[in-house]
């Protein structure tokens, strides 16, 4: 019975994250245009934009290898399995234990490492420039998420995300500093990996100016279908990695009823929403910084990261 | 046979066909006949260890042979740390053979290759083999000579008599330091058997100069930086076989050497030490994945990648030394296990790479990456085990890379509890560099897959490449698979690591091939746990459905185009990004400090026609601040020196005469 | 217990979040950016100061509170911005050592201040160990502001979290007197005035509020 309720809630994850994932980016949309006084597309229109890329044919370079039509694959893959292992309204998952935080990170890498190779497989600039910018941004993001994990592990006594959850749901664990230095570190690196403004900005429409997007230019149809899914699922995890970790208010406990499932669910898409919401905010009133000053906000974020894993390794009552 | 007795019978094997080798050298089939048979030999040698460490085999461990000196005799012993360094040394050894069946037969001077092959495997054998210091010198001694040897098998080529002189001089160096580790080690009395050191007792002030000594010798042979420059030069400049034996499994070698002394002659390791060797372990790693990436000489790169492997073996050794100096059992076999396990991987992907390397340069002549590209499209076969082994080396999941690294970490998460001020300051520290040096190396890995295996072909010899022998194709699949395997079974390799754990170490890690679903949990399930073959099949299914959902129910049309240039399409191959302008945002961020990287753009007026030119001017700080004063320092004194070789009789006479009186008046005073 | 956990929770994050702003401070490059974010550190500041007043029940306290609050994060930040405009100082803050070095540093000095306090006061009262471990922090990072600036002003921004490190760690320790803290806070009036005082004559005389004037006014060249 209780094998078969982990299963339901695992599959349901599964399917969750990526229902959800295109509205969460849609509102996202929404919000930021409302913020300027536009009126801005339907919340619905990233599943309008999947839909009619999927049945568009795709349009592939002459010099595309194997690799190119592989990757969109690998890549969503990659981050789908990456997505259903974080803790979204319930922590009991069945399969928490195939991956922790650390290789969660790690799965995101791959996954941008594939995409990378696929920016270069084509043979223009524009790929390249995108492909040399996105390791760039990862050489650092990469690290300083690790040391994020660390704080986390350190304070929670686990890598194991289902546990971290629960431990900061039930037990007090105050005020920590070293958390506070983690959060705001993994603001800064969820903001360059999902490339929002100030790191970059997924709107634009002149290639040298955009990191992400430059790398996958060459992408049409469902390929791209598949690679914008993957960044609003990129996007999705992140958030629920920040919400059950810092903020696991109402989130289910491992066995728990179907109403604290129900509540749990609720209180998750009230937490996309508030994030969603802020992120946008935050999106309209900054502006993406130059591509060589990434590198000094990102190195912000890995020093803090640092410095909270210090604290930790110094006294555990930081 | 005993198994000691089967390893040295092997060792006699491998000699013996190096003999065959002078004489066969000058036959057409010898080429085939010597590879094959060290290809026999690795591979009986191979299965021999193996069943030895997963403890398959009974029969006598010691062996001592009536050579070498006369009251000594040579001692070989076979234990499990040895053991699991012999596994290392002869799979490196039978993949290299394998691949040299067919790649050997491009080698335009055969003579020069073949005969020190086999001595090379067999002087690798021996010193992992060797029990007591006379041997176990004399050994490595051997198998240096025997590298240089084949690092000089090329010595016509541009660059290469440089790298051997190089290499020569470092080598005599690390070797000297040995000795005078051994010397001390031994102390007065100068008893050489290893279980005569084992069982003396060492004065903090000698233990803590054999550190030094053993850091100085094994560390030069392993290319810890600043001991790294010989590396980069000697590596590449060999056939690639024998470059992938030197970075896969001679360095590791060296790493037996070191971990031999320092936790097993020297007893219990001291915790200022492991503080050294964290650090410097996390510098290599760093320095070395940063020279890798300003690399464009493909085999250099991957030289440059080794460095940066010893760097994190050499930190998780660290480590260890830092939890067995505190007496913490399980975090200590952790840290060792984790070291362990990427000496294992890093002698696959490491292999890999190399044969990868001499598939491209057998096939297009070129070894600079500047001038290949599209390579996926010729060498189809070549090209997916590379990025097997790219993705492997770049510690991505499900591969066996990840795995080693994610025990690293889960046992630099385990280090608060070191009571120490240093430790608790340097691990995060630690931490902090080697994760960077794990993104480096993805951003290092799509760069040179990036530039040669993608794109399009930048020169002729890009364009007209064809895929390589059956041979060398075999060897490279094998070492794939191993990767993918060790990757999604962990949890044998740490079972099977655990004998050497409690021979070195007295502790264990918890059994694994007992967790559910063949996951990993270094601690416990509820702090961490991994389970790569899951990994794999999650992403394999979750591609595979998205796949047919989409080929069923949406579109599988496909329309073939050119490129999309902005309207300027048709732009020649030398328009793509190259290895250098890829590594241009990484250069600005890290290279203006580590190599005072300057990009100088020299901008021809409007009007002018000729070609606007960016040159890049980079600084190996290492060379110029460390090796060249030492050379210029000995250059000078041999100028100033030279005099004395045009003096007369009279005056050489009065020299040796000051000399006598000199030491006969130091005596006097002295004693 | 629970009441005192809490209490010491929130002064440590406070205390923590002054290490924060400090690293905030090394990573600006503008010089309005820098005096919003000094003036953000004040107001940390006064209420981690007001924090102790009401955990140590030290009515005393609330008047370096409300000093902190009114001079250093109001008066001398809007001050400060008046100046800089009115002098037109270039807004650019050059710096001596690249932000990347710098911040290395910062992180070393950290941990060196952390290793430093908590081995000297292993006997003290936890709380008043780390948070001395992170006045002291605070303090090395104000300087380290100050040598690695050039320009003037951000000197006197540097100075001015140093002093708020010592309020920290004077606050930090119980049954301070009020003599000090009030001398500690007006002897940064006073730096702020003779080092405003000292802009005006630099700006007058050398066209510049770059220190390096100084220098060659002396004689002495870089």
């Amino acid at each position: 019975m209780v094998v078969i309720s982990d299963i339901l809630v695992q599959g349901v994850q599964m399917l969750l994250v990526l229902l959800l994932a295109p509205l969460l980016t849609g509102f996202v949309r929404k919000i930021k245009a409302r913020l300027v006084r536009r009126q801005g597309a339907s919340v619905f229109q990233p599943y309008r934009d999947l839909l009619r890329l999927l049945r568009k044919e795709v349009v592939l370079a002459e010099n595309a290898s194997w690799l190119f039509r592989v990757t969109p694959y690998v890549t969503f893959a990659a981050i789908w399995v990456a997505a259903a292992l974080v803790p979204t309204f319930g922590t009991g998952l069945l399969f928490n234990w195939t991956a922790d935080l650390i290789a969660i990170v790690a799965l995101l890498g791959s996954a941008r490492f594939f995409l990378a190779l696929a920016g270069m497989d084509v043979g223009t600039s524009f790929g390249g420039i995108g492909s040399s910018r996105e390791v760039m941004i990862a050489a650092l993001a990469e690290p300083a998420m690790l040391l994020i994990v660390f704080c986390m592990a350190l304070v929670a006594g686990s890598t194991q995300l289902s546990t971290v959850a629960n431990f900061m749901a039930l037990s007090h664990v105050g005020l920590r500093v070293s958390l506070g230095m983690a959060i705001i570190a993994l603001i800064m690196v969820a903001l360059a990996e999902n490339a929002r403004i100030p790191v970059d900005n997924p709107a634009t429409h002149l290639e040298l100016t955009m990191v992400h997007e430059a790398m996958v230019l060459e992408y049409s149809g469902r390929h791209l279908a598949m690679i914008e899914l993957g960044a609003f699922l990129k996007l999705l995890l992140y958030i629920s990695l920040i919400a059950c970790v810092f903020l696991p208010w109402k989130i289910a406990m491992i066995g728990a009823g179907p109403l604290s499932y129900a509540i749990g669910a609720g209180a998750y898409v009230g937490k996309l929403a508030l994030a969603g919401f802020l992120l946008a905010l935050f999106e309209t009133a900054t502006a993406k910084m130059r591509v060589f000053r990434v590198p000094q906000f990102l190195g912000a974020a890995l020093m803090l990261g640092l410095l909270g894993t210090l604290l930790l390794f110094v006294s555990r009552s930081f | 046979m005993s198994p000691v007795a089967l390893q040295m019978t092997c060792v006699a094997a491998l000699l013996g066909s190096a003999v065959l080798a002078i004489v066969l050298s000058r036959l057409g089939s010898a080429t085939a006949v010597v590879y094959g048979a060290t290809l026999v030999v690795s591979l009986i040698a191979l299965i021999g260890s193996i069943r030895w460490l997963l403890g398959g085999t009974g029969g006598a461990t010691d062996l001592t042979l009536p050579i070498g000196l006369p009251w000594l005799g040579a001692h070989f012993r076979l234990d499990a740390l040895a053991s699991f360094f012999l596994v290392v040394v002869n799979l490196g050894g039978a993949s290299a053979s394998l691949y040299g069946l067919g790649y050997g037969r491009h080698e335009h001077a055969p003579h020069r290759v073949l005969p020190f092959f086999p001595a090379f495997l067999a002087g690798m054998n021996l010193v992992v083999l060797a029990d007591d210091a006379f041997s176990y010198l004399l050994c490595w001694e051997f198998m240096s000579l025997a590298s240089w040897a084949l690092v000089m098998a090329h010595h016509r080529e541009p660059g290469n008599a440089k790298a051997g002189y190089i290499y020569l001089v470092m080598a005599s160096f690390g070797t000297l330091a040995l000795l005078l580790a051994f010397g001390l080690l031994a102390g007065p009395a100068g008893d050489y058997g290893f279980t005569a050191i084992r069982a003396a007792h060492h004065t903090p002030y000698a233990t803590t100069l054999v550190l030094i000594l053993m850091l100085l010798g094994a560390g030069s042979k392993a290319g810890l930086v600043p001991l790294h420059v010989w590396l980069p030069l000697a590596h590449p400049a060999a056939p690639s076989h024998v470059s992938a034996l030197m970075s896969g499994v001679m360095t590791k070698v060296a790493i037996y050497g070191f971990i031999r002394v320092i936790f097993d002659l020297l007893g219990q390791p001291t915790w200022p030490a492991s503080v050294v060797v964290l650090f410097l372990g996390g510098i290599t790693a760093v320095m070395g994945i940063l020279y890798a990436m300003m690399e464009k000489d493909l085999k250099r790169l991957l030289a440059y990648s080794t460095i940066e492997n010893i760097g994190v073996i050499f930190a998780s050794l660290g480590l260890a030394m830092a939890f067995q100096a505190n007496g913490l059992k399980l975090a200590a076999a952790l840290a060792f296990t984790a070291a362990l396990f990427h000496v294992l991987n890093h002698s696959f992907f490491k292999s890999l790479l190399f044969f990868g390397a001499g598939a491209v340069l057998t096939s297009t002549g070129e070894r600079n990456m500047e001038k290949l590209g599209g390579l996926i499209h010729r060498m189809p076969f070549t090209s997916f085990v590379v990025l097997v082994g790219c993705v492997a080396i770049s510690a991505l999941p499900p591969f066996n890379g990840f795995v080693s690294e994610w025990l690293m970490f889960q046992a630099v998460l385990q280090s608060p509890e070191l009571p120490q001020w240093a430790l608790k300051i340097m691990v995060p520290a630690v931490g902090a560099l080697l994760a960077l040096a794990a993104a480096l190396a993805a951003a290092c890995f799509v760069k040179a897959y990036g530039v040669a295996f993608l794109g399009r072909p930048r020169g002729k010899s890009a364009e007209t490449a064809q895929e390589v022998d059956r041979f060398s194709l075999a060897a490279m699949f094998i070492l794939a698979a191993l990767c993918l395997l060790a990757g999604i079974l962990p949890g044998f390799v740490i079972d099977a690591l655990s004998p050497v754990t409690i021979e070195i170490l007295g502790g264990r890690m918890p059994i694994q091939s007992n967790e559910p679903w063949l996951s990993i949990a270094p601690i416990a399930e509820s702090r961490s746990s991994y389970n790569g073959l899951l990994v794999m099949v999650f992403i394999t299914l979750s591609a595979s459905l998205v796949v047919f959902f989409i080929h069923r129910f949406a579109s599988r049309a496909i329309r073939s185009g050119p490129a999309w240039g902005c309207g300027f399409s048709d732009a020649t191959p030398a328009a793509q990004y190259s290895g250098d302008s890829f590594a241009q945002p990484i250069r600005r961020v890290f290279g203006t400090m580590v190599f005072h990287a300057r990009d100088h753009v020299d901008m021809p007026a409007p009007g002018d026609t000729r070609p606007a030119r960016l040159r890049i001017e980079l600084h190996d700080l290492i060379w110029e601040g460390i090796y060249q004063p030492i050379a210029d320092a000995i250059g000078y004194s041999s100028e100033r020196l030279n005099r004395l070789q045009f003096l007369t009789i009279r005056r050489y006479l009065s020299l040796v005469f000051a000399t006598l009186v000199t030491l006969l008046l130091v005596l006097a005073i002295w004693s | 217990m629970q009441m005192h956990s809490l209490a010491f929770d929130i002064s440590h994050t406070l205390a923590g979040g002054l290490v924060l702003i400090s690293f905030m401070m090394l990573y600006q490059d503008r010089l309005y950016s820098l005096l919003n974010v000094f003036a953000l550190h004040a107001l940390v500041l006064a209420l981690s100061v007001a924090w102790q007043a009401y955990v140590q029940d030290a009515p005393h306290l609330y008047v370096t509170a409300v000093i902190a609050l009114v001079f250093k994060a109001i008066v001398i930040p809007v001050a400060l911005h008046r100046i800089v405009k009115q002098l037109g100082i270039h807004r650019d803050i050059e710096s001596a050592v690249g932000i990347g070095p710098t911040m290395l540093a910062g992180m070393g000095l950290v941990a060196l201040s952390m290793v430093l306090m908590l081995r000297v006061t292993a006997d003290a009262d936890p709380l008043a160990r780390e948070d001395l471990a992170f006045a002291l922090s605070v303090v090395l990072l104000g300087l380290l502001v100050m040598v690695t600036r050039r320009n003037a002003v951000s000197q006197v921004v540097g100075f001015m979290s140093l002093e708020n490190g010592l309020v920290l760690a004077a606050t930090g320790a119980k049954g301070m007197p009020l003599v000090v803290e009030i001398s500690v806070a007006f002897s940064i009036l006073i730096a702020f005035i003779v080092i405003g005082i000292f802009l005006f004559r630099i700006r007058e005389r050398f066209d510049s509020v770059d220190v390096s004037a100084l220098d060659d006014f002396r004689g002495e060249r870089r």
